[in-house]
């Protein structure tokens, strides 16, 4: 192995950021789901401002930034304050059980290390072979919104998704320009207020935040 | 050779006489976490000697499986830990017995006390081996995967060139290491019958899985037993340590290490044993039919592990 040891620490914070999918699809409740994401985003965090630091590529720095304020602080404690308003934070079974979503999962990852190789391979930079592990990321937070029937945790699949994209970005062009990781910022960040309202009309109108209540809309 | 051999003999026996040590010091951290009066370290002495002093009471209907199986397993037990190398590393039992013959051994072990436990006929018997099948079909193969993944970066099933290549190459970080160091973590609890999964203090019959086996032998059998289960938990311990934390195991023939190393390897059991009993004391017994669960998340981290040794490692 000829890496220098903040990259190895880099394939770790990769490694652990999969690891935390996962725990994401067999999280029960929704306060362990809005922490894990928390957990998400320091991994990330910490593994753009490595890069960063390894690479010199200062936008690195203020994309680490903006993904601590945002993804660790901001929107977590958003989230914990809804899910106290609300009072949402129940056990709820997913539509398929745990560990048949877990093997899905790992069919996932089998299948998007495959995809990447080729891929990665095209690509220069330090970190190109965690390129798989961002894939995974996002195929499981996709999985875990599929798989979900309430709102909150939804949406927490869906800024998952939306880290396992900025990783993927971090890893194989170090990074999107600043100007776009802005956009992509602040559109998340509007998405989450505005579903966040969507939250208080679906319970004010069902008195549930289960979206299976939604097919009632449906004419006949 | 014979130097070898002596020194074998000296290591399994030393593991023989420290796994009561260790079961008491975990039974010791445990009580001070729990904010109780701690039993003496030598506790379990005490109880094995209690056990061999008494007269055996069988039942009247029980085979001679049921009198064979306490040595049977001890034995297991006995070789399973003379093969995990924890003082000195190139051993003659290491080297003729690679990791998949440890847990074949292993299962000899589970079979001949399941088997025993169904012998008699009681309805608790039957139980706890059930539960105790389900429990390690489920934990075998997770901790193969585990092993897997360790043979994978030292290209050798064998446990001494494991260890030689973890602990005398150059220091890397291995992310598929350090999934398989969870499973393994998660895999032992399970295996040694630890909280979350079962409950060695408990006898109550909707939640105990390995005292429900055990619950029809006494004295000198039931003796051997415990002492098995201790072997057990040491016996996976040294392998957790000689997987995941290598450092300073001497090899054979390198006798002036061998103090340090014993001393290593002392503290670092210690400091096991402690995290064991703080993650004890910190959860709580999951339902039965939570287990599978469990152990499926245990089998998953270990696959992980593999998959990421050839995302990333290669």
């Amino acid at each position: 192995m000829t890496l220098t040891y903040h990259l190895q620490i880099v394939n770790l914070l990769a490694a652990v950021l999969l690891l935390i999918s996962f725990s994401m699809l067999s999280q029960r409740r929704i306060t362990g789901l809005i922490t894990l994401f928390a957990l998400q985003g320091a991994a990330l965090a910490m593994s753009t401002l490595l890069v960063a630091w390894s690479t010199h590529q200062h936008h690195l720095y203020y994309s680490a930034a903006i993904t601590l304020v945002l993804k660790v602080i901001a929107m977590p404690w958003y989230f914990f304050r809804i899910v106290k308003k609300l009072d949402v934070d129940r056990d709820v079974e997913p539509m398929i059980n745990i560990p048949t979503t877990m093997l899905i999962g790992i069919v996932l990852v089998i299948f998007s290390f495959n995809l990447a190789l080729p891929i990665s391979q095209l690509s220069g930079t330090v970190m190109r072979s965690t390129l798989g592990i961002a894939m995974a990321t996002v195929l499981l937070a996709f999985l875990m919104m599929i798989t979900r029937k309430k709102a909150i945790p939804q949406v927490i699949g869906f800024l998952a998704m939306e880290n396992g994209l900025f990783f993927a970005a971090t890893s194989t062009t170090y990074g999107m320009p600043l100007v776009v990781e802005l956009g992509v910022a602040l559109d998340v960040m509007v998405a989450v207020f505005v579903l966040s309202i969507f939250f208080f009309q679906i319970r004010e109108t069902f008195d549930s935040l289960d979206l299976k209540h939604m097919e009632k809309l449906k004419e006949r | 050779m014979s130097t070898g051999i002596l020194l074998q003999i000296a290591q399994t026996l030393l593991a023989i006489l420290l796994a009561p040590l260790l079961m008491g010091w975990v039974n010791q951290c445990r009580a001070w976490l729990q904010g109780r009066s701690a039993p003496p370290i030598t506790q379990p002495y005490r109880t094995l000697r209690k056990l061999f002093h008494k007269d055996a009471v069988i039942a009247s209907n029980a085979s001679p499986l049921f009198r064979f199986a306490p040595y049977m397993i001890f034995a297991c037990m006995a070789l399973a830990a003379g093969i995990v190398p924890s003082v000195v590393n190139d051993l003659p039992f290491s080297l003729e017995a690679d990791v998949i013959v440890l847990v074949g051994i292993l299962a000899l072990a589970r079979v001949f006390l399941a088997l025993a436990a169904m012998d008699i006929g009681t309805s608790f018997g039957t139980l706890g081996a059930r539960r105790e099948m389900l429990v390690s079909f489920l934990a075998e193969p997770a901790l193969l995967m585990v092993f897997f993944t360790a043979s994978l970066i030292s290209q050798s099933t064998e446990l001494p060139v494991i260890v030689e290549t973890l602990a005398h190459s150059e220091f890397a970080i291995y992310p598929s290491l350090a999934f398989a160091a969870v499973a393994f973590w998660m895999i032992s609890v399970a295996e040694n019958a630890r909280i979350p999964v079962d409950n060695p203090t408990t006898h109550l019959e909707l939640t105990m899985i390995h005292e429900a086996m055990i619950l029809e032998y006494s004295a000198r059998h039931l003796a051997l037993i415990e002492w098995a289960v201790a072997l057990k938990l040491f016996t996976y311990s040294a392998l957790g340590i000689a997987l995941f934390l290598p450092w300073g195991i001497a090899g054979q023939g390198d006798i002036a290490a061998m103090p340090l190393a014993l001393l290593a390897m002392v503290v670092k059991l210690a400091l096991g044993g402690a995290a064991l009993s703080l993650l004890e004391a910190i959860s709580a017994k999951v339902r039965l039919f939570r287990a599978p669960e469990f152990l499926g998340t245990a089998f998953l981290l270990a696959v992980l592990g593999m998959l990421i040794h050839f995302l990333l490692e290669v």
